[in-house]
Parts: structure tokens; C-alpha cells; sequence
């Protein structure tokens, strides 16, 4: 017993899951355990869409310093809008529609890499430009009328079973895949090397461009998974539907525990992060704090975080 | 003893368990250079760094001027008291001009003109020291060539401003100059000294101490051993202060090879000569001569198979281990396995306990000293982290093993065992190319190549592969 | 030709380009007023983009710059206003917490990205605290300064000539900017020089906020009210301009006059679309297009260069 507590302690994700129950229990405490479960499903439901992106943003980050997808936000609206416009409202077209929008999703991901590889963009420029490209496209592509999801997604998306989002289940399940293809597979072990060392994985035998590619292609296909649910979530594609996304992702992946400096993923501190992230502004909302009071808050922690994180990192 | 221009007594520097400094007693008189000598690791470089005021000592004294140092010696403190030092990695800002650079080190240069008085004084050191330089101080440092850097970097250790310049320490100046800029260099040292500067140089090169120093101080193990007048020393005695006296027994004989014996890897260096290097099925090849003189490219070349006819599967051992070879957050099986992990699958998936076991076998194998193999690689000493490395590589499915100077900064103890296994797996049919900076790691060798400039310029049998023989193809061309 | 030079005259030329072919699309564009009205907010995002540049100088990089601007802005058209000693007390104060964060990010080791991630939600806190909606009002003093009418050569031009030389003369020529500079390329070097990291860090980002304050500032002189959100693209093309200028994200390398003329023609790239006609849809796509060109060419130059 001793020993798990023991064990417990040192794995990062355990403080991201402890911050979210503690802000969780506050805030039930606030309004006397009014709304318990009530707040919990709604977290779940909204957190999973920042768990799936977070899960790709996750896994670039972890492919080593200057890593990083800005394109997230453009792929989740462009994926959205190809989903609404193929489906366009049948049921009947809801496999098309989601291969196509994971197609097109896909692509993002290879041009990225292209960029980054071919013309040797830092990701962090080559992504920001080709989001502009992507957003335009999906401007320009879903123009006009506002499509509403076919009745079987925007139900999948809002089901419940106990009480559980039928989306949670599906990310919990994609998010145990992920945290098994790192421990694993050749790629997750592939990744985890480049991110320490992108010579020494060379050198050791690993393939680093290949699994580069690999990673932002998976980190689009992420995208587009969230765009798709999104938009039966929310009754439709909307072409800022993936703004708030950015910093959500890449502040996840922080206060989740995994190393800003690559090499070291962590799949559980994902889920606690964003289910944190999530309770927080209900219990800043609860409070009656103001959107800007709830800006600075999610700011400090974030640093907050970075610097208690930052220290045992020195390498 | 007030000529004394420096002076150490006693000076200690641990960094963590390893001692790298275990009591240095030295003193510089004004107006002489010392030559420093002592094998890689011998403590030399740590010692330039605490001289320099990089690294603090844990313990002793240290005066310069015959004043004691009392307050915090730091970089900056060295700088003022008149010390500078031209490091093995360049200390310039490749990112800034030659005159921007001299800038860096002279804070008296600011105000209106500095770029100029910078520009003056930075051409007229080059015109001393290296006539015909051809070195603009205009030149941004990243397009000058390595040579040229080098010469910037040494010019600017000998500008002075308004400061007094009191000592320059030379750590391997000459690497990557040219015979006719090393002699330029050596030279002025005799002018420089006999200015009353005083001079430090570390070199490998035993000619250019036993030609250029007044007096030779010998380190080893983190000492000094011996001290003498230059010329009171000879190269003989000199190799021999060094240690090399510890020579282990020669292996008797080289392997005898069939003619019928596969050649596995064929390749002729991309930066020039027309000797191409062959290795057999079941050789240990060594590959030597001066350090930096195209043997790792060599060896990169055959691993990316490019103009290189491979055949087999190849595994390479690192000798820089941080920037090469381990991965700090991984525990030391992981280190171990990875290499294997294609070999390891079961059903697409990593067999964990099959992965596990192979760890454990290579522990024991390789006599990692750790209780477990899930520990992570940085609990282990420098020599078991290299010999974890050589668990990666002979734990792998690779015929052929690629040995990048593997021994740096590894005891004695498990050299030996190394080298016992490096011959058991050779016996069994596993090809090593073996970069290595230390002569006496030849004699493990069965033929060698000795690299000059990025070219083969020699071919040497196991019975050639003396210190005198390789040395002697090593500077081939410039014995003249 | 030579390389080096060819890619340091890349900016100019890219500039150029797009300069020469507004005035082909939309020939009225060649008079003081047109140019005027079209530069006009090249200004700030020139300023942004020499805070951003500062701060690359150093091989970190700022998230934040953009909300902060925003930030200023809200300031300028409310405290400023009101009481210009305690406006000026507070921007101040933002540029302190700029040397703060430098020195923070630089004694932990800390990953610029996210510290200055975590930062821009601050000050959009902040500014949305001062500011719910956009509003207030720009000072006099600031509106005639942004509205100033210079003859012969516009406005914004001058403006942005003025600041390219002041930070070429600061950074490129000046003794002092050799250390900063010098930090981003070698910092090992430095330190064994005896230059303090620390102080060149906090120099340096102080340096970026206080460029943010005279770009959030002169944003609301031409805006003439504060919003918090007004300055959200700046991050981007603040990053965008000293890339597009010839700069570097590590090994401090950096251009000041080519970051200004970065921002011009990432400002004039907005109009220049507005007068192809191209459909408002692909105007966000024609800009990532334009970033893309710029730094596929220069790739292929860079790639010579290494070639040769």
C-alpha cells in the first residue's frame, strides 16, 4: 500500500488528476453538492474534445524541442466543414463524410511535414502558414449556408451511457491505443528517442524522418476526429469552432506532465489536465469571476506549472 | 617566487563522484611557456577551465601575481586579472564578424569608432602571428573556414586593450591548422614569451611541446606527475612520464583469414584518396591517426551506406555518449533494447518480458554494475553507460559493429573487459570498424588505417600497429 | 552572385515585388494618400515585430505580444487618459514584468513558448478586466502623433525608415548589441567572456516590451479606442515579420531593418489582396501562401549557400 502511494506520487499525471478533484470538490462544497454529477458529465464532454486534440499536440511536442502543431485549430474547422458539406444532412452520407474529412485531415498532416521537411520550415512557421492555407480552404469550401449534422452523428456525439458521454468513451478508448502504441510499438519507442536525442535515434537504428512524418500526419488525424464530433456536438461546422483550441492543446500537454523538452509523453496527464482546465473556469464561473479574472488564473497556472515542472528538467 | 605569474597549489575539482582534479600544484613564471601534456582525460581541460575562471575548485589555493585569490574567481575576474584561453571548442559567436568578436572580450571597446579600433587591432595580431592570413575583420566567423576560426580565436587571446595581458592558454591550438600556420603560431609563442607574457600549451603533438616550451609539466589522473625542463625531456621520456609504460601484453598474432571469407564492407572515403577501406567477416579494423581527421565521417559514411558497399545488418557504438549515444530519460534496459526492438516483436506489439530478458542477459554479459536494469541509465558511471552501448550494439541482430572513439574517458578496468569481448565476438564472425584515439587500443586490431586530412594515406598490418609506426604515418606528409 | 547577399536582399526585394505589383492592380495606389492609407498600420505591427525580434535575438521566443499590445492599448485609452502619470506608471510597470519574465525564463531554463503561452492569457485578462468592450478613448497628443502629415513621403513610411535605423544603429552597430547578439549565437562564449546571461535576458525582454508599449500606443492613435482583442494577430504576424525579414530563430541572427520591411509586407500583402479581388476567403490563404514562397526561396538560396 505504502508502496503504490509511493509509486503514485512520482507520476506527473497524478498532480494534474489531484488539481482537478480539488477544484471539483471546492466547488461542490460552494454550492453545497448542488450539480455534483451534473458538472462532472458536462467536463467530460467538453474535455474530450480537448483530450483528443491535446493527445496529438502531445505526441509532436514529444518529438523534441521547436516541435509543435499551430495548425490544429484550422484542421479541426476544415475536417468540421468537409464532414458538414459531404454528409449534408443524410444520414446516408455520414461514412463518406468522415472519410472524407479524415482524408482531408491527413493531408494537412503530409503538407506540414512537407514544409517542415522539404523547405525546412521550423514547424513552428511552417504550421502557422499552412494553417492560413487550410482556414482559407475551409472558408472558401463551406461558404455560405450552415449545414446541420445528420441526426445519427450529432446523437452519437451527445449520447450518453450512465451517464458517461458516448465521446469520453470513445477518446478513453483511443487514448488507451495511444498510450500502448508509445509504450509498445517501434514507432511510440521512435518518438520518444527522437525527442531526447534525434541523433543518438539515428544512430541507434530508428528511423527519424519517417517517424516525424508519422507524427504530424497523426496529430492532424487527431484534429480532424475532433472536428467531426465537434460538429455533431454542436449542431454544425463553424469556421472559429477550433480557436480556442490552440492554447487549450499546448496547455494540456504543459500541465499534463509531459517534457516540453520531448522524450517523455504522457497519456493520463492529458485527461487530468484538460478535466482541470475545464472545472476551473466552472468553479471561477460559480464564483462569479469574471472572464478576466479567469484568464489571468489559467495563465499563472500555466506558468506555474512550467516552473515547478522546469526545475528537474535542467539537462 | 614573485615572478611567479600564476600560481595553483593543491587544487581539487570533483564533479560528483569523479575526481578530475586531485591536488594540482603549478606555477607559470612571467615570460614562459609550459607545456602541458597528459592522455585524454588526464585532467588538463578541467584544469584550463578553473585557471579561466569557468569552473570553481572544490578546494585549494590559487594567485596570480603573487596576490593570493581570495574573493570569487569567476570568468570575469580572469578576464580582468589578464588571463585568456583559446578552448578546444571555438569560443567565438559564429553569428559575428571577426572585429565583433574581439569586442566581446574587450569591454574598453564601445563609444563611438569601435568597430574600427576592434578592426585595427584585430588585423595588425593577425599580420604578427599569421602573415598572409587573408582573414577580413569584417569576415562573419560562420563563413570562415575551420582553420580560419582558429586563427581568428588565437589572434584575439593576444590583443590587448586596456587591460594587461598576463597568460594565454592554449588548449590544442594547432588542431586544425596547417603545418605552415602552426609554425607561424609556435614562433610568435617565442616572441609573445619573450615579451613577458607567460603561455600554457596543451597539445597532443609532443613535437611542438618539446620545440616551443621552456618547461613540461606531465598530468595524470587528475596530477601531476612529473616536471622537468624542456629539454631535459625527451619524446621517449616523455611517452613514458605519460604512463604508457602500463602496456598490456600485444595479442600475439593476427587472425589468419581464409581467402574465402566475405567481405562485408567496402567503402572509400567521400572526402578524397583513392585507398578504400575493406573489412572481412570476423576483422576488427582499427581506424587512426590524428584526431578529427576524417575517421567518425568515415564511419558515418559506411552507417548512412552511402558510397559505401555494405552488406549486413550494422550497429554503431558511440564514443561522445550525451550527444550520440544514451537517452538520459530512459532507464538502462530501455537504453539497451533499443537497437532490437524490430527483433523484439511479437504480433506488431513489443514483447515486454522477451525485451526484459534480453536487458538482463546483456547485464550480466556485459557486467553492468547495477542492481536493476529498470534504473535509469544516468545512475550508472561513465564506463557502464559505454558499456551499456556495447549491450545495444552486440545484443542487436548487426554483423558488422561501428566503434566511434567507444573508450573516451572509460577506467582501465572495464577497457579490459571490453576488449576481451569485442575479440570473443570478432571470433564468432562479428566485424568491427574501430575509430579509436588511444595507439595502444591498436594492438586489439587486426589491420588499421591511418586517415590524414580525410583520406587513407596508409594501411598498416597488426604487426605495424606500434606508436612509432602509426605516428610516423600519421604526419607522412609533413615530416619534411 | 553572391548568396549572402542575395539573401539578405531578399526581404527588399520580396517587398518590391508586392509593392510594384499593387500599384500594377490598383495604379492609384501611387500617390501619397493611397500609400498613406495603405501602410497606415504597418506602423504597430513594425513596432511588434522589432519587440519579437528582440526577444529571437536571444533564442526564445514571445507568445504573448500580440494580447499585450491588445493590453496597451486598453491602458492608453483609460488610464493614460485619465491620469497620464499613473498611465505612464503602469506601462512601466509592463515593461518591468517583461525583464521579470526574462530573467525567470533564463535562471529556471525555462521554455520560452510555453512561459509567454501562459503569459498572453494574463494580459488578455488583464486588458478584458480594464477593458469588458471595446472603448475609451485615445489621447489627443496620441492621435495627432499617428495622424501626422509629413510632406512628400507619408507618414507611416518615415516611420518605419526612423525605427528600422534607430534599432539597426542599437543593435547592429552599436558595442553593446554586439553582446546581445553575440548571446543568441554563442552564449558558452559569452559567459566565459564574464558577460552576465542574466542581465543581457532581462535587457533584452525589456527591450521587447517596451517596443510592445510604443506598438500598442500607437495602435490606439490610429484606432483611437482600446479593445483587448484588437492586436490578437500580432503574435503571428509579429513572428511572421522577423522570419519574413531575413531573421532566425535560433543563433542570433537577426535583421531589425529587415524585420520593418518584413511588416510592411505583411501589410501591404493585406491591401495588395483587398485589390486583387481575390475572394475575402482566400485572403488569410493568400498571406500563409505569400510566407510559404518568401521562405521556400529562401531555403533554395540557403541551400546554395551550403552547396557551394
Amino acid at each position: 500500500m505504502n508502496q503504490s502511494f509511493a509509486y503514485l506520487k512520482k507520476q506527473p499525471w497524478v498532480w494534474s488528476f489531484a488539481a482537478a478533484l480539488a477544484v471539483w470538490l471546492i466547488t461542490i462544497a460552494y454550492t453545497e453538492g448542488q450539480g455534483a454529477t451534473a458538472i462532472l458529465t458536462a467536463a467530460l464532454s467538453f474535455a474530450t474534445f480537448t483530450i483528443i486534440v491535446g493527445l496529438g499536440q502531445m505526441m509532436v511536442i514529444t518529438t523534441g524541442p521547436g516541435n509543435v502543431d499551430l495548425s490544429i485549430p484550422a484542421t479541426i474547422t476544415l475536417s468540421g466543414v468537409v464532414a458538414m458539406k459531404v454528409m449534408d444532412e443524410q444520414t446516408a452520407m455520414i461514412i463518406p463524410g468522415i472519410v472524407a474529412a479524415l482524408g482531408a485531415a491527413t493531408l494537412v498532416g503530409i503538407f506540414n511535414y512537407g514544409l517542415i521537411r522539404l523547405l525546412r520550415i521550423p514547424p513552428i512557421i511552417a504550421t502557422l502558414s499552412s494553417s492560413f492555407l487550410i482556414l482559407s480552404t475551409a472558408i472558401s469550401y463551406g461558404r455560405g449556408i450552415r449545414i446541420k449534422p445528420p441526426l445519427p452523428l450529432s446523437d452519437f456525439a451527445t449520447a450518453r451511457i450512465f451517464g458517461v458521454p458516448l465521446s469520453a468513451i470513445l477518446v478513453l478508448v483511443i487514448s488507451i491505443g495511444l498510450a500502448v502504441v508509445l509504450k509498445r510499438t517501434v514507432y511510440g519507442r521512435s518518438v520518444l528517442a527522437v525527442g531526447q536525442n534525434m541523433r543518438a535515434a539515428w544512430l541507434a537504428g530508428m528511423n527519424v524522418d519517417r517517424t516525424r512524418f508519422a507524427t504530424y500526419v497523426l496529430s492532424a488525424f487527431f484534429s480532424g476526429i475532433c472536428g467531426i464530433v465537434l460538429s455533431g456536438f454542436s449542431g454544425g461546422a463553424a469556421l472559429n469552432m477550433g480557436e480556442e483550441f490552440l492554447l487549450a492543446s499546448i496547455a494540456t500537454v504543459v500541465i499534463g506532465g509531459t517534457s516540453v523538452a520531448g522524450g517523455r509523453a504522457n497519456v493520463p496527464g492529458i485527461w487530468g489536465a484538460a478535466l482541470f482546465m475545464y472545472l476551473l473556469v466552472t468553479m471561477l464561473n460559480t464564483f462569479g469571476a469574471s472572464a478576466g479574472v479567469r484568464l489571468i488564473l489559467t495563465g499563472l497556472m500555466i506558468i506555474g506549472v512550467i516552473v515547478a515542472a522546469g526545475g528537474e528538467e535542467q539537462r | 617566487m614573485s615572478s611567479d605569474s600564476i600560481r595553483l597549489d593543491g587544487v581539487e575539482k570533483s564533479f560528483g563522484a569523479v575526481r578530475a582534479l586531485a591536488g594540482v600544484d603549478l606555477h607559470v613564471a612571467a615570460g614562459e611557456c609550459l607545456g602541458l601534456v597528459g592522455h585524454n582525460g588526464a585532467g588538463k581541460s578541467t584544469l584550463m577551465h578553473v585557471l579561466s575562471g569557468n569552473l570553481t575548485p572544490s578546494a585549494g589555493e590559487l594567485s596570480v601575481g603573487g596576490a593570493k585569490i581570495t574573493g570569487n574567481w569567476t570568468a570575469a575576474a580572469a578576464q580582468a586579472s589578464g588571463i585568456r584561453c583559446v578552448f578546444q571548442e571555438l569560443s567565438l559567436c559564429p553569428n559575428l564578424s571577426v572585429a565583433e568578436n574581439v569586442r566581446i572580450v574587450h569591454r574598453s571597446l564601445k563609444g563611438l569608432g569601435w568597430k574600427k579600433r576592434a578592426s585595427d587591432l584585430i588585423r595588425a595580431k593577425l599580420d604578427e602571428i599569421f602573415p598572409g592570413h587573408g582573414i577580413s575583420p569584417e569576415d562573419e566567423i560562420a563563413d570562415l573556414a575551420i582553420g580560419k576560426r582558429q586563427m581568428a580565436e588565437i589572434a584575439r587571446a593576444f590583443t590587448v586593450t586596456d587591460g594587461p595581458l598576463r597568460l594565454v592558454i592554449l588548449d590544442e591550438p594547432t588542431s586544425s591548422l596547417d603545418a605552415v600556420t602552426a609554425e607561424q603560431l609556435l614562433a610568435y609563442v617565442k616572441t609573445e614569451t619573450a615579451r613577458g607574457t607567460s603561455v600554457i600549451l596543451i597539445s597532443h603533438l609532443l613535437g611542438e611541446i618539446l620545440s616551443t616550451s621552456d618547461r613540461i609539466v606531465v598530468m595524470k589522473d587528475g596530477k601531476t606527475v612529473a616536471e622537468r625542463k624542456a629539454r631535459d625531456f625527451s619524446r621517449n621520456s616523455l611517452v613514458a612520464a605519460m604512463g604508457s609504460e602500463a602496456h598490456e601484453r600485444r595479442q600475439a598474432t593476427a587472425k589468419i583469414l581464409g581467402t574465402d571469407v566475405p567481405v562485408l564492407v567496402k567503402a572509400r572515403p567521400k572526402t578524397g584518396g583513392s585507398t578504400a577501406l575493406e573489412a572481412r567477416k570476423g576483422e576488427v579494423i582499427g581506424l587512426t591517426g590524428l584526431a578529427g581527421h576524417g575517421q567518425t565521417r568515415m564511419l558515418l559514411q559506411i552507417y548512412s551506406r552511402d558510397h559505401a558497399d555494405v552488406k549486413g545488418a550494422i550497429s554503431f557504438i558511440a564514443g561522445d555518449r550525451q550527444s550520440d549515444g544514451i537517452f538520459n530519460l530512459w532507464s538502462i534496459g530501455r537504453n539497451i533494447t533499443i537497437r532490437s526492438l524490430k527483433a523484439l516483436r511479437k504480433g506488431g506489439l513489443i514483447d515486454l518480458a522477451a525485451e526484459e530478458k534480453l536487458a538482463e542477459d546483456w547485464k550480466t554479459r556485459m557486467a553492468i554494475r547495477t542492481p536493476d536494469v529498470n534504473n535509469n541509465i544516468l545512475t550508472l558511471s561513465g564506463g557502464n553507460q559505454q558499456k551499456a552501448l556495447f549491450a545495444r550494439a552486440l545484443g542487436s541482430d548487426a554483423a558488422i559493429i561501428l566503434m566511434d572513439d567507444p573508450m573516451r574517458g572509460v577506467d582501465i578496468g572495464t577497457k579490459q573487459e571490453v576488449y576481451a569481448m569485442i575479440r570473443a565476438q570478432a571470433d564468432e564472425g562479428r566485424t568491427f570498424i574501430w575509430y579509436t584515439t588511444e595507439i595502444d587500443e591498436l594492438s586489439h586490431c587486426d589491420r588499421a588505417y591511418v586517415f590524414r586530412n580525410g583520406e587513407i594515406t596508409a594501411s598498416l598490418g597488426h604487426d605495424d600497429l606500434t606508436e612509432e609506426k602509426v605516428l610516423q604515418a600519421s604526419f607522412a606528409e609533413t615530416a619534411a | 552572385m553572391n548568396r549572402r547577399l542575395l539573401r539578405q536582399a531578399l526581404p527588399f526585394i520580396s517587398l518590391a515585388v508586392v509593392l510594384i505589383a499593387t500599384f500594377i492592380v490598383q495604379p492609384r495606389t501611387m500617390s501619397y494618400f493611397g500609400l498613406n492609407l495603405m501602410l497606415q498600420y504597418a506602423v504597430p505591427i513594425a513596432l511588434a515585430t522589432i519587440a519579437q525580434m528582440f526577444i529571437i535575438t536571444v533564442n526564445d521566443l514571445d507568445l504573448s505580444i500580440g494580447p499585450f499590445v491588445g493590453l496597451v492599448s486598453c491602458i492608453g485609452a483609460t488610464l493614460l487618459l485619465d491620469n497620464p502619470a499613473l498611465g505612464i506608471g503602469a506601462l512601466a510597470v509592463l515593461i518591468a514584468a517583461y525583464g521579470a519574465v526574462g530573467a525567470l525564463v533564463h535562471l529556471r531554463n525555462l521554455p520560452s513558448i510555453v512561459v509567454t503561452l501562459g503569459l498572453s492569457f494574463v494580459w488578455l485578462g488583464i486588458a478584458v478586466l480594464i477593458l469588458p468592450s471595446p472603448g475609451g478613448k485615445a489621447p489627443v497628443w496620441l492621435k495627432a502623433i499617428m495622424s501626422v502629415q509629413i510632406p512628400v513621403v507619408p507618414f507611416p513610411i518615415v516611420a518605419a525608415v526612423v525605427i528600422g535605423v534607430v534599432v539597426h544603429l542599437a543593435l547592429m552597430m552599436s558595442s553593446y548589441g554586439v553582446i546581445a547578439r553575440g548571446a543568441g549565437g554563442n552564449p558558452k562564449a559569452l559567459t566565459r567572456a564574464g558577460w552576465s546571461m542574466l542581465r543581457t535576458k532581462i535587457i533584452m525582454y525589456m527591450l521587447a516590451g517596451f517596443f510592445g508599449v510604443l506598438s500598442g500606443l500607437s495602435l490606439l492613435g490610429l484606432t483611437t479606442a482600446g479593445d483587448a482583442h484588437v492586436a490578437d494577430r500580432y503574435t503571428l504576424y509579429s513572428i511572421a515579420g522577423v522570419i519574413l525579414g531575413g531573421g532566425e530563430f535560433i543563433g542570433g541572427r537577426v535583421s531589425p531593418m529587415g524585420a520593418v520591411v518584413g511588416a510592411l509586407t505583411l501589410a501591404l500583402a493585406g491591401s495588395f489582396l483587398i485589390f486583387l479581388k481575390i475572394s475575402p476567403d482566400w485572403q488569410i490563404g493568400a498571406q500563409g501562401a505569400i510566407l510559404i514562397i518568401v521562405l521556400a526561396l529562401r531555403a533554395l538560396v540557403t541551400y546554395g549557400e551550403q552547396k557551394r
